[in-house]
């Protein structure tokens, strides 16, 4: 009896301390900053790409910061590497949310590694802002999709060749490398060129490996396949192979004016590590390019220098801006504000507060958050790139215009309906949870 | 594009204007080109292009050093739309018309560029210089008009061109635009000449043309009418196949042997270091990715000091290139490979962190970012042989570099005393110490030989990929597949390990594609060595056991 007693009392002392000192523990800590993953690649083969979100994230929380932070407090950047390796983007997915508690994450660059922390965030209820273009077809309760989705940029950029100005291409030649966004977005592309009556006979689909760099063979043969017809080539080729390619292409004497190249993931961070005397004249498309002339870009322009110049990052003054970065910037000024409108750093609160924010964005619109699938609504530009390795913009939408999380081209993707508001809620359903 | 100086050309445009006034193209009046120029200075492409036009309809080639400026972005328009050549940095510019130097001041517009104005240029340029008294430029302009079919208007300009024409080979090309326009004539003889015409040129580029002659229309008519012209142009297909066949698989050899020297420069230091010496040398991609980086600081250097000469920067970029990873590699063979000899799985993991460590410091040092490293102009573009077979510069270089670097390996081992000692030692290290070989003083000299080579391999890759901390990584299994594939020992291995790598790939992807045709490979190389573990070329006698 005494023993069971004496047991009690101290299960009942350890609850009371618990039951005092937890919340008072964490709010000691709460009261200190509020956390923000980032989830970027700072080596491996990504670290090209990814470094420069890293550093225009910080950027922006610097300028939060400055700003007094959000609900009197502090915001303070977890940056972790998950060095271009897949799995361990899962692990330090858990990571930022299970030990650092972080109450939002910025990251990711390629598709594989958002599916890896895809159940992560599910599984944890964690809040993802994922900045780049990609293939669609998803559409998840806990992800923000701030890049464009297929209709955003591939799909435009096919109606941009097809037209006047764009040489009214007649046949098209699909190049990518061997990966998920690359055949996901051609797949919807041939779909899409069917409905354009392009004859299966005009559409030539090539795959290359990852750092494939003998693009002699695969030169020649758009080199044959384009006798006869307007041809252009959109090319889904990733970051590393796109120098060989471009350089093959000019030295066969395949120029800009007779076969044009699209590319999806050729910007301006890439263009500024390669010799662009080959490339001059190609296309790339995006929602955002260094070279758009409105006071929100120029005024981004000269922060991300005055950044680069205070924190004596590497490259300088040649550092420049792109698409990603914008669409990083535009995600945690959008969930800042969304904070500051739910007065808390709830995820579900957050969650639902994020939905219709507007940000007057670097490209020169009022960018809205899509209140239904979790994506923005983005103009969408075609560029010609310069010697200068900056675009010319030839070519725009008239004005930001909705993402397709499905795509419609794709059977089995247009029943599907990504609508996370009632009474939908639900990210891939063919019919409405609540009836 | 050709361009020559634009005094030169105005010159020659002068002249051309003053050989050509008798003949039947127009001369137009100054005041009239001046008024189309203007044009070029229109708010819209669309503009622009009615502009260039107009340029073209009026059919003097006095506008062509204007239209040269155009395409090159350095055609300006003053405030009186007076179109001016400027050339960067220069204080004053040039009239495009009479050349005459006229200083630079005020707001000058750059006409609109971009594709859709630069395609409509071409074919007007090349109308202008069917004319020109160079055959040079006026083979051009024929080779650019026979890529499409001609409109019908311009056939009288044509035959004028073809009657005039002195020069064989442009009367060659000129023929067969007038060939191409004549398919449509509504004259069956003329017809059946055109497609015999084209047929025997040989050229793939007019099977697309010869084609609709022989198919059906939507209707089930043919879209020809006269079964004896169907049937001439499905020869005219056939003479064109047989053509191009040997060219085809002339072009395929060649992309074969490019992508083997590829691979060959690649793998040769490796063929040293883990061939002769058996270091399982991790970190020879590394020395790769170092040699391209010297090619790219060397560049830099005459960027700054000497761009004048900045074409000329591989030459001497080679020995930097040999020299800094053959210091990197003497130093790692002194600190760290050679306290580890015989121990294989040390040296793999050894070799392994040092890559890890240079890829790292290199990445401090010039940033994650891939650098620039720009081609040389004389490296660029192609030599076309004959029809269908485009060998381009810096492909034909790497293979001449390719040999070059195997008969320089192949000196040094089998022609100096250096070579003697390397093949004692690797051969019979103990017997080789007996007879006075400092055995440890040439294991360095080897391993240093080795990585320099590699540094050579990555000047090469340096002109035909990218240039970042990861370039070794990308290479490094190719490379061990070469040297082991070709036989552990043997420079003759790796040689034709590499060509037959490059070739069985480029004779392979035609038929499954780059994906496939990767796996291929991979899966060839399995069963060889299964079926074969010493490789391609072993070593033999008592040397084997060894």
């Amino acid at each position: 009896m005494r023993k069971s007693a004496w047991r009690s009392l101290g299960v009942s002392l350890l609850l009371l301390a618990l039951a005092l000192g937890g919340p008072l523990v964490g709010a000691a800590k709460a009261a200190e900053t509020i956390k923000v993953g980032i989830l970027h690649s700072l080596s491996g083969t990504m670290a090209i790409s990814e470094t420069s979100l890293k550093d225009v994230a910080l950027m922006t929380i610097e300028e939060i910061n400055k700003g007094g932070g959000l609900l009197g407090k502090k915001l303070e950047p977890v940056v972790v590497d998950p060095a271009s390796n897949w799995p361990l983007f899962a692990e330090k997915a858990r990571e930022l949310i299970e030990k650092h508690k972080v109450a939002v994450t910025f990251g990711c660059w390629t598709s594989v590694s958002r599916k890896s922390v895809l159940p992560v965030f599910e599984e944890l209820n964690g809040l993802l802002f994922y900045p780049v273009q990609y293939e669609g077809e998803e559409c998840s309760l806990n992800v923000f999709y701030t890049g464009a989705a297929p209709n955003q940029q591939a799909i435009p950029a096919v109606d941009y060749l097809m037209s006047k100005d764009g040489g009214e291409a007649k046949r098209f030649v699909l190049l990518g490398t061997d990966y998920v966004y690359p055949r996901t977005t051609n797949k919807i592309l041939r779909a899409y060129l069917q409905t354009k009556q392009v004859a299966e006979a005009d559409i030539m689909e090539t795959y290359t490996p990852f750092g494939h760099a003998d693009y002699q063979t695969i030169v020649a043969n758009i080199k044959k396949f384009a006798v006869g017809k307007r041809t252009a080539v959109i090319s889904t080729i990733n970051g590393d192979s796109n120098v060989p390619f471009y350089k093959e292409l000019a030295n066969q004497g395949l120029k800009a004016s007779d076969i044009p190249v699209i590319a999806f993931s050729v910007g301006e961070e890439e263009l500024r590590g390669i010799d662009t005397k080959p490339l001059v004249g190609h296309l790339a498309a995006w929602n955002y390019f260094m070279s758009i002339k409105s006071p929100e870009n120029q005024a981004f322009i000269a922060k991300w220098k005055a950044y680069v110049k205070e924190h004596n990052l590497p490259g300088g003054d040649k550092r420049v801006t792109n698409d990603p970065m914008e669409a990083t910037y535009i995600g945690i000024k959008m969930w800042a504000q969304a904070v500051l409108q739910a007065g808390t750093t709830e995820v579900n609160a957050v969650r639902q507060a994020v939905a219709n924010q507007k940000v007057k964005a670097p490209c020169g619109y009022e960018i809205v958050m899509d209140a239904k699938n979790h994506h923005l609504h983005k103009p969408v530009l075609i560029g010609e790139v310069k010697a200068d390795g900056q675009f010319e913009i030839v070519w725009q939408t008239k004005g930001p215009i909705r993402a397709d999380a499905w795509s419609p081209f794709i059977p089995d993707s247009a029943k599907k309906v990504a609508d996370w508001t009632y009474p939908w809620v639900c990210g891939n359903c063919t019919a409405p949870k609540y009836k | 594009m050709h361009l020559a100086r634009p005094c030169h050309l105005i010159v020659l445009a002068l002249l051309a204007w003053l050989i050509l006034l008798p003949s039947p193209v127009a001369v137009a009046d100054s005041q009239q080109l001046r008024q189309a120029a203007a044009g070029l200075g229109g708010q819209s492409r669309a503009e622009v292009i009615a502009a260039i036009e107009d340029l073209g309809r009026l059919g003097d080639p006095v506008a062509l050093p204007l239209l040269e400026a155009l395409q090159a972005g350095k055609l300006r328009l003053d405030h009186e739309g007076r179109p001016l050549i400027v050339e960067e940095g220069q204080p004053s510019g040039q009239d495009a018309f009479t050349g005459e130097t006229v200083p630079l001041g005020g707001d000058l517009r750059a006409p609109l560029v971009n594709n859709l104005v630069r395609r409509s240029l071409e074919p007007v340029m090349a109308r202008l210089r069917i004319f020109s008294p160079d055959p040079g430029l006026r083979l051009t302009a024929a080779r650019r008009l026979a890529e499409e079919p001609p409109e019908a208007g311009q056939a009288p300009m044509l035959t004028a061109a073809l009657e005039k024409e002195s020069d064989p080979a442009v009367r060659q090309v000129l023929g067969l635009v007038v060939s191409l326009a004549d398919l449509k004539s509504p004259d069956k003889a003329r017809r059946l000449a055109a497609i015999q015409t084209l047929g025997a040129s040989g050229d793939t580029n007019y099977l697309e043309r010869l084609k609709p002659l022989t198919q059906k229309d939507p209707q089930g008519q043919y879209l020809e009418p006269d079964p004896e012209v169907r049937q001439a142009a499905r020869w005219g297909m056939q003479i064109i196949y047989f053509h191009t066949l040997p060219a085809d698989i002339a072009q395929c050899l060649f992309y074969g042997l490019s992508l083997a020297s590829v691979l060959l420069l690649a793998s040769l230091g490796l063929a040293i270091t883990f061939g002769l010496m058996g270091v399982i040398n991790m970190a020879h991609g590394e020395m790769l990715m170092l040699g391209a980086y010297a090619a790219y600081v060397t560049q830099n250097v005459f960027r700054a000091w000497w761009p004048g000469a900045l074409d000329w920067y591989p030459l001497v970029a080679l020995p930097v290139c040999f020299g800094l990873p053959a210091l990197v590699g003497v130093a790692l063979e002194r600190g760290l490979i050679r306290h580890l000899v015989g121990r294989p799985l040390e040296t793999l993991l050894c070799t392994w962190g040092i890559s890890l460590l240079i890829i790292q410091a290199v990445r401090l040092i010039f940033g994650a970012q891939n650098v620039e490293v720009a081609n040389p102009s004389w490296l660029a573009g192609g030599w076309q042989v004959g029809q269908g077979l485009l060998l381009t510069y810096n492909r034909l270089a790497i293979i001449g570099f390719a040999d070059l670097a195997v008969l320089l390996v192949w000196f040094i081992l089998n022609r100096t005393p250096l070579g003697l000692r390397v093949r004692a030692v690797t051969q019979n290290r103990g017997m080789a110490s007996a007879l006075g070989v400092k055995a440890s003083r040439v294991d360095m000299w080897t391993f240093g030989l080795g990585c320099g080579i590699a540094g050579l391999g990555g000047l090469a890759l340096s002109q035909i990929g990218n240039v970042g901390p990861e370039l070794g990584q990308s290479y490094i299994v190719d490379c061990f597949m070469t040297v082991v594939l070709g036989g552990v020992g043997k420079l003759a291995g790796t040689v034709w390990g590499s060509l037959g790598l490059g070739v069985i790939n480029k004779v392979l992807e035609p038929f499954s594609g780059a994906v496939l045709g990767k796996i291929a490979i991979l899966v060839f190389v399995i069963l060889f060595i299964q079926k074969r573990p010493q490789g391609i070329f072993a070593l033999k006698g008592r040397l084997a056991e060894g």
